[in-house]
């Protein structure tokens, strides 16, 4: 039945590690990895919580599919509640720590209290221990995954930690694992460091065996894999380019954010696309280097990138001429069209800060963007910031970065999020985010849908809750245009529900390119047995979104908190196809609380939550 | 006719689809600690790396077993260990130079790549072909054919 069936729960007040069964009853609701941890989450922990406290929890959990050999099974997600938002918290990852974690024989761990000195969580198979690590704290990324294979002597263990962001509580710190793949949003890294957790080093040998149905899944994995491989998009465009084969399409939609969403339009876009970091540079060689995929993954749309070792960022600093990882296109946009500089490697070089230091880069090249704004109203100067912090200055960028991974000077401020920073400076118009949390790369006034899924996201602003791109842009599954606002109610909470699955499941959102539950639900099925036809699946994905939306309902998010910068609704797209237009919310909303049946204030009508079964 | 197995690291992602398909062949479960093929990482320079038994002519492995528990199969020229036959003496895992035969604390024996008797499950697996299973003698074909694409002639 493809879980393990198994739960590692760790206190970590106490310094106590116990396994105890999975609750099978709530996997045949809740699946795994988001909604699973969600029932958990909510049914253990109050809703109230101070996310930096003790009493907030952190879960690492792995879908039914992870470690299997379905494409893509190798994700895991952290859930929290997020210190950014206030919100439920749920990020994703990739790599290979998820699998790892399977392998070892744990769907979840569930991580509580807080720990009186730093210590690591050290898993081989059924053996967990915590072990003292006060010479850690301190480390980067980069230095505590070597020191902790080193020390266990595992060349093969996986980890996943926080850099400094993260242990001083940077609000965006993200939790990373092998080297460049993170948990990225609102926060989790954060709530890690307030438990003085500093890494988890897994190391799984027993395999994943459990599958309800060997032969079903096989063929159900093999199908799923040969139509990853026949489709343009995962077959041939995020191989070759990887995301970032994004940027010049959302800049020519006129939906690319340009300095902290003045523009939709960024004159820079073409020398920080996909296509660019194909090409030569003056030393003669290429950003990119190789694409690397994640466990299980036959897409492989993973950036690896070399910096030119005469770049400004890395000229003498010979620890940053090995390759790592690349622009992805949300990065891409966040430090670049965003802050307004156009310099790949120094986009590339911000990334890998991003990465070393452990914190999200599009919640900071967001901030920054914010920053840099205030900056040229004159409401902050030079003898704030240390700097000069002028749009599009590629040296601004890196030491922002540099000062707000080690948390000195102007940095603390700039580790507060662009809500917080822009509150604290009184232009809190002038804070990209919805829910405290910065939006992604896409411009709700030349994609509609967008703007929609920004405000209803339970996560705060967030591509990847609602992904209506797909449709607006690729016309996947089918093509609607991006800059009406009818029908988009329906596709919101049709690509919302479809999300919580996947990403319930352990499989990649990036497959929903060329998959449906056409493919999806085969390998579910196959893996899990009976009980997850296409429509059990669509009302489990239903079921998780409400989950989260009541959790949220009772921290106090209310209806005032589904919605958008006046930016976004009163300032007009100034070029491109858009030109004219502000995001239409106020006409999707209404419907979309019918559709989703919830009363006009956005609260779950308990009919809903019968149907559900909530 | 014999084939071989034959890989072109340059075209491996690192998907690790060749050692769950090797783990779910070998042991009806997935699992990359232990599939008789491993890929080695080289983060720092981007290098993914597959790797298994070569079935080299002389095998070292079988030459050092003492109770002649590897046997030489002609037809598909590759080694097999005969499981009834080996005592886990783990004397050909030394002999290896490759480190491609292995102990499995699971069986108390030896394990080692069997070409999956002919259709070995990895090649199938693989997405970028980067493992491909084909004639011994022509393993050089492509490396022979990129040099001919890079140096072709020109006239003037």
């Amino acid at each position: 039945m493809s879980w393990a069936k198994k739960i590692l729960r760790v206190n970590l007040s106490e310094g106590k590690v116990a396994s105890e069964p999975l609750k099978m009853e709530w996997a045949k609701k809740f699946l795994g990895q988001r909604g699973l941890a969600t029932k958990y989450f909510v049914e253990e922990v109050d809703a109230k919580v101070d996310p930096l406290s003790p009493a907030n929890k952190l879960i690492f959990a792995t879908g039914p599919l992870t470690g299997t050999a379905a494409s893509t099974g190798g994700r895991y997600s952290v859930i929290t509640k997020g210190p950014l938002t206030g919100a439920i918290a749920c990020s994703n990852s990739g790599g290979y720590f998820g699998a790892e974690l399977k392998m070892a024989g744990w769907d979840m761990i569930i991580l509580e209290g807080k720990s009186p000195q730093p210590v690591v969580l050290i898993i081989e198979n059924e053996q967990a221990r915590l072990a003292p690590a006060g010479d850690l704290w301190g480390k980067t990324v980069w230095e505590v995954d070597g020191l902790l294979k080193q020390r266990c002597q595992s060349p093969d263990m996986k980890v996943s930690c926080i850099g400094k962001a993260g242990e001083s509580q940077v609000l965006y710190a993200a939790v990373v694992n092998d080297l460049h793949r993170a948990a990225g949003r609102s926060g989790v890294g954060a709530v890690m460091g307030s438990k003085n957790l500093k890494a988890i080093g897994v190391r799984g040998t027993l395999g994943v065996g459990n599958v309800h149905d060997f032969g079903k899944f096989m063929q159900a994995v093999n199908a799923g894999k040969k139509v990853l491989r026949e489709n343009a998009i995962t077959g041939q465009g995020l191989p070759t380019y990887g995301t970032n084969v994004l940027m010049n399409v959302i800049n020519q939609s006129g939906a690319l954010p340009t300095r902290n969403f003045r523009d939709v339009q960024f004159e820079g876009a073409g020398k920080i696309s996909g296509e660019a970091m194909r090409a030569k540079r003056p030393d003669g060689k290429s950003n990119l280097v190789a694409n690397q995929a994640c466990f299980g993954c036959t897409i492989a749309c993973g950036r690896v990138s070399k910096i030119d070792e005469n770049h400004f960022t890395v000229k003498n600093r010979p620890e940053y001429w090995k390759a790592s990882g690349g622009l992805e296109y949300e990065n891409a946009w966040s430090l670049g069209a965003d802050t307004g500089v156009d310099d790949l490697d120094t986009l590339t070089f911000t990334n890998f800060l991003c990465n070393e230091h452990g914190m999200d880069p599009i919640s900071f090249g967001a901030t920054v963007a914010a920053a840099m704004e205030l900056y040229a109203m004159g409401v902050i100067g030079e003898k704030d910031v240390g700097f000069p912090l002028a749009f599009g200055s590629a040296e601004a960028l890196v030491k922002a970065a540099e000062i707000t991974g080690k948390g000195e000077g102007f940095g603390k401020v700039l580790g507060l999020g662009s809500k917080r920073m822009c509150d604290k400076y009184k232009h809190p118009e002038l804070s990209m985010t919805v829910k405290g949390q910065e939006f992604p790369a896409y411009d709700p006034r030349g994609i509609q849908g967008m703007g929609l899924a920004y405000a209803t996201s339970n996560r705060g602003a967030c591509h990847l809750r609602g992904y209506t791109v797909a449709s607006e842009i690729f016309g996947i599954p089918v093509k609607s245009d991006p800059l009406q606002t009818d029908g988009k109610p329906e596709l919101v909470k049709a690509f919302q529900d479809a999300t919580a699955v996947v990403d319930s499941s352990g499989l990649c959102l990036f497959t929903t390119f060329a998959w449906t539950l056409n493919e999806i639900q085969p390998q579910i099925e196959g893996a899990c047995g009976p009980g997850f036809s296409q429509e059990e699946l669509l009302a489990l994905g239903e079921r998780v979104w409400n989950l989260e939306r009541l959790f949220n309902a009772k921290a106090g998010l209310t209806a005032k908190d589904d919605t958008l910068p006046k930016r976004l609704l009163d300032e007009a797209a100034k070029t491109g196809p858009a030109t004219g237009k502000t995001n239409g919310l106020a006409k999707m909303m209404p419907m979309y609380y019918e559709i989703r049946g919830w009363n006009a204030e956005g609260v779950p009508r308990a009919e809903t939550l019968k149907r559900l079964g909530l | 006719m014999a084939k071989a197995l034959h890989i072109s690291v340059e075209k491996c992602t690192g998907c690790l689809q060749c050692e769950l398909a090797c783990s779910y062949v070998k042991e009806g479960v997935f699992n990359p600690a232990h599939s008789m093929i491993k890929v080695f990482h080289f983060h720092d320079e981007a290098r993914y790396v597959p790797y298994t038994c070569t079935q080299c002519a002389e095998a070292w492995c079988l030459h050092a077993c003492p109770v002649d528990a590897i046997k030489l199969d002609p037809v598909l020229d590759r080694k097999v260990v005969i499981e009834a036959t080996c005592v886990g003496c783990k004397v050909c895992t030394i002999a290896c130079p490759f480190g491609t035969i292995n102990f499995q604390t699971r069986t108390g024996k030896v394990a080692k790549c069997d070409l999956c008797a002919g259709s070995p499950a990895c090649v199938e697996a693989c997405p970028t072909s980067a493992i491909t299973y084909i004639d011994v003698e022509a393993t050089g074909t492509d490396k022979m054919r990129r040099w001919a694409a890079r140096t072709m002639p020109q006239v003037a």
